[in-house]
């Protein structure tokens, strides 16, 4: 048996799944720690469950993505472009939106080293000057450092020997090297590495507190944590390489409403506490970004769902008139904060509630007629305007509502054909965490002298499918997902490096 | 005369991608490139060709190399601006108007970076209405305008000049150096009079690759479909649809060469290209378009071109065939740009008469 856990910004939801059957599931409170709102949902499963064996705990979280599109408890961070004399005409952050690069500070270095395409040094590194960006990095008091290299995905060497220069004046710095994290295209793969950075001090935090609340509660298992694309990393993993649960969240959802819907097309819109996300399922996948997605913003190049996030959820604050609803929420303060808990502040779960079609909390709700009936239109006025946006076809197609916000709406939305509320719906994401996939992965580098490269290719594709397999995956399950070679000119023997990755389920 | 804005950059760069064929250096770069240049000068003045006089000095600057350099060694910024001084102080003349060379991806805003740097205005006209991936392959060439003397720039401060027996030793030789660069540099050269230019360049593509970009986001906003949109305005046909499963790419000689394969309903497709898209064919062997005529690969739902060097295994593309413009379907046009200049057999035939 599996345990998902979700934990989103207002509540977070845990599921004991057998195989395909959810077995018991609870919703508890975000605490601010994360722990106490986690080791309390698992003891409410186990108080269900009492006989359950679990063999596993996998966790998806959209907590650091949270972070970064609410621009809070991110760690000032430096950028460092291993680049010079070339690299100037677009410094780092170049198109970030402007409060988030005050967040993190302007903190950009340029330095000389970085790559040819052919592997030549651009400039030799230069120690000197890299261990005194590392002082003045260290007098600033900023202890995240991204350090991106031109060329780095064909030759990692000189972010390695730079994060050794930085680190001899600056030992306490976390470095997080951008070959490690994107692909090739230099401002893409920077903007994923400082955004990886900045949340490293959050997410070895919250990590940190997971692993001690299954401490606690005697749960000797694995922890995973969900990542982008619907696969499972180490906890420790995802302490060193935050960016990769960005699109944990929608991702599982999606996979959660497909899987308890047994839908396989159609719009899927998960309303949490704090965010909703629209997004599609082609095949009962999430339908994928195309090129480049923005986080907060910011582009990157990962492989991720195509989804809209809108700031409304049950937390969402509600203006005097009720026609503004969001995108300040009060998160996890819900249950303390709310009308319907005695707190002071109207939220969009007052608006469900007064208005009778849900019954939350412990305090009635009264409020102007007025009022309810403006928030109720704006609500829906926004989710209708999302899905149209995400919908690439005009006509009216089937909706799966999932998530604990979905009381706050009716069951009729425009350029919807029917609105799909599954069972268990309102834990869609913890399912979607319980049914993640397994990985197999190949990155390794293969000379062609002696032999085609349909032949390499086919044989990296066959071993990481037998990786997958062997770590658990169903094999008629296992897809190859991700497949790209990358020449390595500066290398003898015509070779090139090779990156498979195939995922099944488990 | 009119005033090209940073808001009329985004429509600019999406229909010039399109243009680009998979190359041209990458789009979203270009445009920042050129945002920030006039976030500090303000708008830049595009003219029509026929508004120089006719002894006007006009010089075209661009950036050579393969685009999945540029993408990754972002420029130092001013190596535009220093290949078009160079070049004006070979000359002895004052330059009147910058013009791009080919509209296709980044090169369509790295004139404007270089206008907005010097004040100059940009000419619309490009010499491909497309992108090429070698020096010379521009209707100028074709009017007998000479490559040279001409100037290739990169960021470490080196510029070499060049002054070539022919148009395709300037190609040779820009590129060697090119690569010596890094594998991308900037260039000025084909430097003629506005006399020369009104004959020897295709007039209005920048407002053609704004019309196209301004017709797919207002097409996605819509929800009308964004393919059939850039079909639309560019007399385009649809050739192919399906998922990559392969792109084999490699840096040759200062070129992105290789290829990539698309899945279909029950055939595969076959993409070569030396950056630029340059024939697809099925695997079976049936062509369906060469070179001149443009070949683009988009995203099938939301119409967003893509380049080569963001080609990925598992995309959904439509690939679609564009007719080129006339000056290409002369004799020597399809000498210079066809199918036979990148080693192909066969002789060309326009992308209309293969699908139909």
């Amino acid at each position: 048996m599996r345990i998902g856990i979700d934990v989103g910004g207002t509540n977070t939801d845990a599921v004991l799944m057998d195989g395909q059957r959810v077995l018991a599931k609870v919703k508890t409170p975000t605490t601010p720690d994360v722990t106490s709102g986690i080791a309390t949902a698992l003891c409410q499963l186990r108080e269900d469950q009492p006989g359950a064996h679990v063999d596993a705990v996998m966790v998806g979280t959209t907590h650091f993505v949270n972070a970064v599109l609410e621009r809070r408890d991110l760690a000032p961070t430096a950028a460092v472009r291993l680049c010079l004399p070339a690299g100037q005409a677009l410094p780092p952050t170049v198109d970030w939106p402007d409060e988030l690069r005050v967040t993190i500070g302007s903190h950009a270095f340029l330095a000389h080293g970085g790559r040819e395409f052919d592997g030549r040094p651009i400039s030799p590194l230069d120690a000197a000057e890299l261990r005194d960006i590392g002082r003045r990095i260290g007098e600033r008091g900023i202890r995240q450092v991204a350090v991106t290299g031109i060329f780095s995905p064909v030759r990692p060497d000189d972010e390695e020997e730079a994060a050794r220069h930085l680190l001899d004046v600056l030992p306490e710095a976390d470095i997080s090297l951008s070959h490690t994290i994107g692909r090739m295209s230099l401002l893409e793969r920077e903007n994923a590495t400082l955004l990886n950075a900045c949340l490293r001090p959050l997410a070895r935090k919250t990590i940190e507190a997971l692993t001690r609340a299954l401490k606690d509660l005697e749960l000797d298992v694995p922890l995973y944590l969900t990542q982008n694309d619907g696969t499972l990393m180490s906890s420790e993993y995802a302490a060193a390489f935050p960016v990769l649960t960005f699109a944990s969240g929608p991702t599982n959802s999606m996979r959660g409403a497909a899987f308890l819907s047994g839908l396989r097309d159609g719009m899927v819109v998960d309303i949490g506490g704090t965010t909703t996300d629209v997004g599609a399922l082609v095949a009962g996948f999430p339908r994928e970004a195309s090129v480049f997605v923005k986080i907060g913003g910011v582009r990157t190049n990962f492989r991720m769902p195509d989804v809209l996030s809108l700031g409304l959820g049950g937390g969402s604050l509600v203006s005097e008139d009720g026609g503004q609803v969001g995108p300040r929420s009060v998160a996890m303060r819900l249950t303390e904060e709310a009308l319907c808990f005695g707190g002071k502040a109207c939220v969009a779960t007052d608006i469900a509630v007064a208005s009778g079609v849900a019954e939350v909390g412990t305090h009635p709700v009264s409020l102007p007629a007025s009022r309810i009936e403006c928030a109720r239109q704006r609500i829906t006025a926004m989710l209708e305007e999302a899905i149209d946006r995400m919908k690439l076809i005009s006509g009216d197609v089937p909706l799966i509502l999932v998530g604990g916000g979905s009381i706050l709406v009716g069951s009729n939305l425009k350029g919807t054909a029917e609105v799909v509320r599954p069972e268990h719906s309102e834990a869609a994401n913890a399912v979607g965490a319980a049914i993640s996939q397994i990985s197999g992965e190949v990155d390794r580098v293969y000379e062609l002298t002696k032999r085609i490269r349909e032949d390499v290719l086919d044989e990296a594709k066959a071993e990481a499918v037998a990786k997958a397999v062997s770590a658990g995956a169903r094999v008629d399950t296992v897809e190859v997902v991700e497949v790209e070679d990358v020449p390595l000119s500066y290398l003898p023997g015509n070779a090139t490096r090779v990156r498979v990755k195939a995922v099944g389920n488990l | 005369m009119r005033q090209l804005r940073i808001e009329d950059l985004d429509d600019l760069a999406t229909g010039a991608a399109v243009l680009g064929t998979g190359g041209g250096g990458n789009p979203y770069r270009g445009k920042l490139m050129a945002e920030l240049a006039m976030r500090e000068t303000g708008p830049v003045t595009v003219l029509e060709p026929d508004e120089l006089d006719d002894d006007a000095l006009v010089i075209p600057v661009w950036n050579i190399g393969a685009p999945v350099c540029s993408m990754e060694r972002i420029h130092k910024g001013d190596e535009g601006l220093r290949a078009l001084r160079a070049l004006e102080k070979f000359l002895g003349r004052q330059v009147a108007a910058v013009s791009p060379v080919e509209v296709g991806g980044s090169n369509s805003t790295l004139p404007l970076r270089v206008a907005a740097q010097t004040g100059l205005p940009v000419v619309d006209c490009d010499g491909m209405g497309r992108a090429y991936p070698e020096v010379h392959m521009v209707t100028a060439t074709l009017f007998g305008v000479p490559v040279t003397p001409g100037t290739v720039v990169d960021a470490a401060g080196n510029c070499v000049y060049l002054e070539t027996a022919d148009n395709e030793e300037a190609e040779r030789l820009a590129r060697v150096v090119c690569v010596q660069m890094g594998g991308t540099a900037s260039m000025a050269a084909f430097s003629m009079s506005a006399r020369q230019l009104r004959e020897a360049m295709i007039p209005g593509t920048l407002r053609l690759a704004q019309r196209i970009g301004g017709t797919i986001r207002q097409a996605r906003r819509s929800h009308t479909d964004p393919v059939q949109a850039t079909l639309e305005i560019t007399g385009g046909l649809r050739l192919f649809e399906g998922k990559i499963v392969d792109v084999e790419r490699r840096v040759t000689r200062g070129w992105a060469k290789g290829h990539y394969d698309v899945q279909g309903k029950d055939e595969v497709l076959r993409v070569d290209f030396q950056n630029e898209f340059l024939i697809a064919r099925t695997l079976a062997g049936r062509v369906l378009c060469t070179v001149p005529d443009l070949i683009a690969a988009v995203d099938t739902q939301t119409g967003e071109p893509i380049t080569t060097e963001n080609l990925r295994y598992g995309y959904r593309v439509t690939v679609l065939g564009i007719p080129c413009d006339r000056r290409w379907r002369t004799p020597e046009g399809i000498a210079l740009g066809g199918p036979g200049h990148f080693g192909y057999e066969g002789s060309y035939v326009p992308v209309e008469e293969r699908v139909n």
